[in-house]
């Protein structure tokens, strides 16, 4: 068939579908500078736009940013973790447990005072690690093994998860602060001018960035998201591979509840609750689809900035930072109507 | 190898490259294949024709490895083989192109191609360069010229583009048989030209190709012999130069069977 009749209406619709599809892009980035203008803006001067305050928000953004580097994996495969919060909190009591068990008796450990210290806390992580690891591959292994919806089976872990680890905390803070010397040296430490935990998420997401673009473990993923009956087919071992997304999500979940230690030197479940709404809207605003196939490790690490700039905006501001969840709440709706948009607006061309 | 495998006398002689023999596979109480026989050579199309729910589907999907067969026995090149996954269809050179297609629309015409079988260095990166280029190759080898960008995602592909693309894909691993499921079913008239001249070619190229069609006339253009299927079971097997469209409708419908009630089948949409 000739081209030439339907160049004319495919020429508009092109423009129209890539319009969309460089807002859809490139709004996260406005709408991030967007926030940072208002927040500079509508402060005192010095209080906001200064590198202390950009550091602390960098900082806090480092565990979103391990939660939402395995969230994009997870979403695009066409599945979705609502558990990761959960994991980190369990991951982080555990770790926690472990490290004053280990650092010092009780009396010793309450004055403030860790003999043994730097094993304990190596071990809390290697604990904690596990932790995380090991409800990621449950995660895995319910959603492929007896083909329950990952919805249903992530719900249910979030909330083992949350219980196990009130349990063990006994639904409050640990009965101290974990090492100082953990917090001292990493947690609050810098590097080149820049906090431990950032450099961390930061090397995490760039391997991750690697392993999602260039190697078959990301193809694979987004081969799954695409058609999961295709991938059978290919000769991909489908189930498999969606067990091991999963449990990389869970193992980065822990790796942030180690941060979590780190950086706080304590834990309680009520500062985890949003958590999965902070990592799951990151990734929907940097673009990934929650149907699959489609998606940026990157961007998700951008889109995790959203979150914490609010919080720590409408505290400066002095306004009731609860109003960061509303707004967080707000914006993923947004970004996945567009991202529907973009998809039956792409639809057409079939 | 048979470039004169359009004689009949020539493909007598022939040791089938994959053969077929009483093959059975029921899905709960529905039998869908029993005691099936059936056989593609070299450089020959051989046709797959039956009603809705004949079991064609099911016959290459059980040579594919998708569906274990009940029973059945399966020979490549003479040889007793066993399929118990796709990988083993795979490694053996048979390829399938899916009535349903099984493209992944998200992935370009490249990663689909190379889709579970990426080239890659031992540091697990992928050689895109590589694909690409052979991609390319493959593509022009087919004559398949329609497509603007390899690069661009198999959703924004024309019904007959994909249809390529997924042939492109078969003959991409030097297969030897390439098994077809109603490649032109959801395709126009130019469209089923191009995919009717890429079957041609890929016999030509010596490969045993498999076309399953509902369409008689697109069949008796490019097949070398047709095997009827009916109820699940094989029953003729004609050489295109001595049958006729009649004869094979006949077959196909069994001339009275189409009056039993009860024959009226689910609705073709319903069946992959
Ligand atoms: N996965 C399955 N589960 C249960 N029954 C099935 C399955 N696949 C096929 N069948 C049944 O097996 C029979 C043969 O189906 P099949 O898809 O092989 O037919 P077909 O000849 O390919 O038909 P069509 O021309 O409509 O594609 C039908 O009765 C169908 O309902
Ligand atoms: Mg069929």
């Amino acid at each position: 068939m000739s081209a030439t009749p339907t160049t004319e209406p495919d020429a508009g619709r092109d423009r129209g579908r890539m319009a969309l599809e460089a807002f859809s892009r490139s709004w996260l980035f406005v709408f991030l500078l967007l926030l940072l203008a208002f927040f500079w803006l509508s402060t005192p001067s010095g209080t906001f736009l200064t590198s202390a305050n950009l550091s602390q928000i960098a900082l806090s953004t480092s565990e979103v940013v391990l939660l939402a580097i395995g969230e994009t994996f997870v979403i695009v495969t066409a599945g979705i973790d609502l558990s990761i919060g959960g994991i980190l909190f369990f991951a982080a009591v555990c770790g926690g447990k472990v490290m004053l068990e280990l650092s010092g008796t009780n009396a010793q450990v309450t004055a403030g005072v860790y003999p043994h210290a730097t094993r304990a806390v190596l071990l809390g992580i290697v604990v904690a690690l596990a932790a995380g690891t090991f409800w990621g591959a449950i995660n895995g292994a319910l959603i492929t093994r007896m083909r329950l919806p990952p919805f249903i089976v992530t719900l249910g872990t979030y909330g083992m998860t949350f219980g196990f680890g009130d349990l063990l905390s006994g639904g409050t803070y640990l009965g101290a602060p974990v090492p100082t010397s953990f917090s001292h040296n990493f947690g609050q430490g810098k590097g080149l001018g820049i906090y431990y935990p950032i450099w961390l998420a930061l090397v995490v997401l760039i391997v991750a960035h690697v392993f999602f673009r260039y190697a078959r473990f990301g193809r694979y993923t987004s081969a799954i998201g695409s058609n999961d009956e295709a991938s059978r087919r290919a000769g991909i071992a489908v189930d498999r591979h969606i067990v091991k997304v999963y449990t990389l999500a869970g193992f980065l979940a822990g790796m942030a509840g180690v941060l979590d230690l780190a950086i706080y030197t304590n834990t309680t479940s009520v500062s985890h609750l949003t958590d999965n709404l902070n990592a799951i809207s990151a990734v929907v605003l940097g673009g990934t689809s929650l149907f699959g196939g489609v998606g940026t490790v990157l961007l998700s690490a951008v889109g995790a900035f959203i979150p914490t700039v609010l919080t720590n905006g409408l505290v400066i501001k002095n306004v009731q930072p609860f109003w960061q969840e509303v707004a967080v709440g707000a914006t993923i709706i947004f970004a996945v109507y567009l991202d529907q948009l973009r998809r039956r607006r792409g639809g057409e061309g079939r | 190898m048979t470039a004169t495998a359009t004689t009949p006398a020539a493909s007598t002689s022939v040791i089938p490259t994959l053969e077929v023999r009483g093959m059975s596979k029921s899905f709960g109480s529905v039998q869908a294949l029993i005691d099936v026989d059936f056989e593609v050579r070299d450089g020959e199309v051989m046709a797959l024709v039956g009603d809705n729910g004949a079991g064609k589907s099911t016959l290459i999907k059980c040579i594919a490895g998708i569906h274990p067969a009940d029973s059945g026995e399966i020979f490549f090149d003479g040889e007793p083989v066993t399929i118990h996954g796709p990988k083993d269809a795979v490694s053996l050179g048979i390829e399938v192109v899916y009535q349903d297609l099984a493209l992944c629309d998200n992935l370009d015409v490249v990663q689909n191609m190379y889709l579970g079988r990426e080239a890659h260095d031992q540091f697990q990166r992928l050689k895109e360069p590589v694909m690409e280029a052979k991609t390319a190759e493959v593509m022009k080898g087919l004559a398949v010229t329609t497509i603007k960008s390899i690069r661009q995602t198999v959703a924004t592909l024309s019904g007959g583009q994909r249809q390529s693309v997924a042939v492109a894909r078969a003959v991409l691993w030097n297969s030897r048989v390439v098994i077809l499921d109603e490649p032109t079913a959801a395709l126009g008239v130019a469209q089923t030209r191009q995919v009717l001249d890429l079957v041609a070619r890929l016999a030509e190229q010596g490969l045993a190709v498999v076309l399953i069609s509902h369409n008689l006339h697109d069949i008796f253009e490019v097949a070398t012999r047709i095997t009827v299927l009916r109820l699940g079971r094989s029953i003729a097997v004609y050489e295109r130069e001595k049958t006729t469209q009649q004869e094979v409708v006949e077959a196909i419908t069994a001339g009275t069977t189409s009056k039993v009630p009860g024959m009226a089948r689910i609705a073709p949409e319903e069946l992959t």
